[in-house]
C-alpha cells in the first residue's frame, strides 16, 4: 500500500508518520501542501505539528492549502484519511470531521502517555481494534480541547462517530472526554494523540510492562491495510 | 487606503480561558465591578482601491469561511474604518 503523508510549513511529525508507515510494512509517499497532486496514494495522513505557526486558529490556514482540495475530494470518494493532532485540527477546520478545537482548558501545553478507550472499531483506521480496547498513545498539544454544540455531540455519540475517548484523565477539557472522531462514513478519522509515536518497541510510550515499550499505534496502520485489501 | 474591520468573538457558551484569566486579574486588583471579560479578535484588512458593496460581501464571506470558525466563534461585525479626519480645516 502507498500511504501519503502531507508536509505543511510547520509540520513536525511528517517523517515520524512516514517511518510508522514503513514499520507497518507499507510504503510512505511524501506529499507537499503546495501541490494539487496526491500521487495516486491509497490513503492519506495529515501529520502533527504547528502548520503555518497555528496562526489564526490551529490547522485553519492549512485547511485552505492547495492540496486540501484534493484531500477533500478523496475523502468524499471514500479514501481513508487520518488526521493526527494538528492534522485532526485541519480536518475539523475543513469540516471533514465534526467539532472544533480550542486552547486546553488549563491553558498549558501538555505532553503525556495517554490511556484511551477505542469507542468505534468500525472505521478505516480502527478496525484492527475491538471496541472497548484500552490503549496507550502519547499526546502533546496546546489546542486539544474538542468542542461541539450539544446537538452535534448528541448526533456523533448516536452515530458511533466517537472513535476514541480519554481514560482515567481528561487532559485538556475535551467535551465528553472525546479524543478522536470520524466522519459518518468512517473513512476519515482524526485524533489528538499520536499513534505514529507508538510503533516501535524502545521508542514508544511507557506501559505497565516496560518503559517505552508501547506499540498500540501499529494497529492504526494494520487497520487501514485491512480496509484497503477488503 | 481604506480599511475593512472584522471582529470575531468566541461563542458565549464556550469557555474563554483568556478572558477568564484577565477577569481573575481584575478581581485580584479589587475591581469587582467588572463582572466578566471575553477576548476576541479584530482583523484590519487594507483595501487597494475603493470599498463597494461587492467587496464588503466578499469580506463577509471570508470572515465566515476563514477568519472565524462557526463551531466556536461568531463574526460580530464587519465595517469600514472611518477615515481619520484631516487637520487644518479651520473649523475649530
Amino acid at each position: 500500500m502507498r500511504i501519503g503523508v502531507i508536509t505543511f510549513p510547520g509540520s513536525l511529525d511528517d517523517r515520524d508518520a512516514q517511518r510508522a508507515v514503513r514499520l507497518a510494512g507499507e510504503t510512505p509517499v511524501a506529499l507537499w501542501h503546495g501541490d494539487h497532486d496526491l500521487q495516486g496514494v491509497d490513503a492519506v495522513i495529515l501529520p502533527g505539528g504547528f502548520s503555518y505557526g497555528d496562526y489564526l486558529r490551529a490547522g485553519a490556514i492549512a485547511s485552505h492549502a492547495p492540496i486540501m482540495s484534493e484531500v477533500i475530494d478523496a475523502a468524499g470518494r471514500g479514501v481513508p484519511v487520518l488526521g493526527i493532532c494538528n492534522g485532526f485540527q485541519m480536518l475539523a477546520e475543513a469540516r471533514l470531521v465534526p467539532g472544533a478545537h480550542t486552547r486546553n482548558a488549563h491553558q498549558q501545553f501538555i505532553r503525556r502517555d495517554q490511556k484511551l478507550r477505542v469507542e468505534s472499531a468500525s472505521t478505516a483506521w480502527t478496525n484492527a481494534f475491538e471496541t472497548g480496547d484500552e490503549i496507550i498513545i502519547p499526546m502533546k498539544n496546546a489546542d486539544g480541547r474538542f468542542v461541539a454544540d450539544a446537538e452535534t455531540l448528541a448526533r456523533i455519540e448516536g452515530n458511533g462517530q466517537v472513535a476514541f475517548r480519554y481514560l482515567d484523565v481528561n487532559p485538556n477539557g475535551s467535551l465528553n472526554d472525546i479524543a478522536g472522531v470520524s466522519n459518518e462514513r468512517g473513512n476519515v478519522v482524526g485524533l489528538m494523540p499520536h499513534p505514529e509515536h507508538a510503533t516501535e518497541p524502545g521508542f514508544g510510550p511507557d506501559t505497565a510492562d516496560a518503559m517505552s515499550s508501547g506499540t498500540d499505534g501499529l494497529r492504526f496502520f494494520a487497520s487501514v491495510v485491512a480496509t484497503l485489501v477488503s | 487606503m481604506p480599511t475593512i474591520v472584522v471582529e470575531v468573538m468566541p461563542k458565549a457558551e464556550l469557555l474563554d480561558p483568556q478572558g477568564k484569566a484577565v477577569a481573575g486579574a481584575l478581581t485580584r486588583l479589587g475591581k469587582q465591578e467588572f463582572a466578566d471579560v471575553r477576548i476576541g479578535k479584530r482583523f484590519e484588512v487594507k483595501v487597494d482601491g475603493a470599498v463597494d458593496d461587492a467587496m464588503l460581501a466578499e469580506i463577509r464571506e471570508l470572515a465566515v469561511d476563514m477568519f472565524s470558525n462557526s463551531v466556536i466563534e461568531d463574526v460580530v461585525s464587519v465595517s469600514v474604518m472611518a477615515p481619520i479626519p484631516s487637520t487644518g480645516s479651520g473649523n475649530d
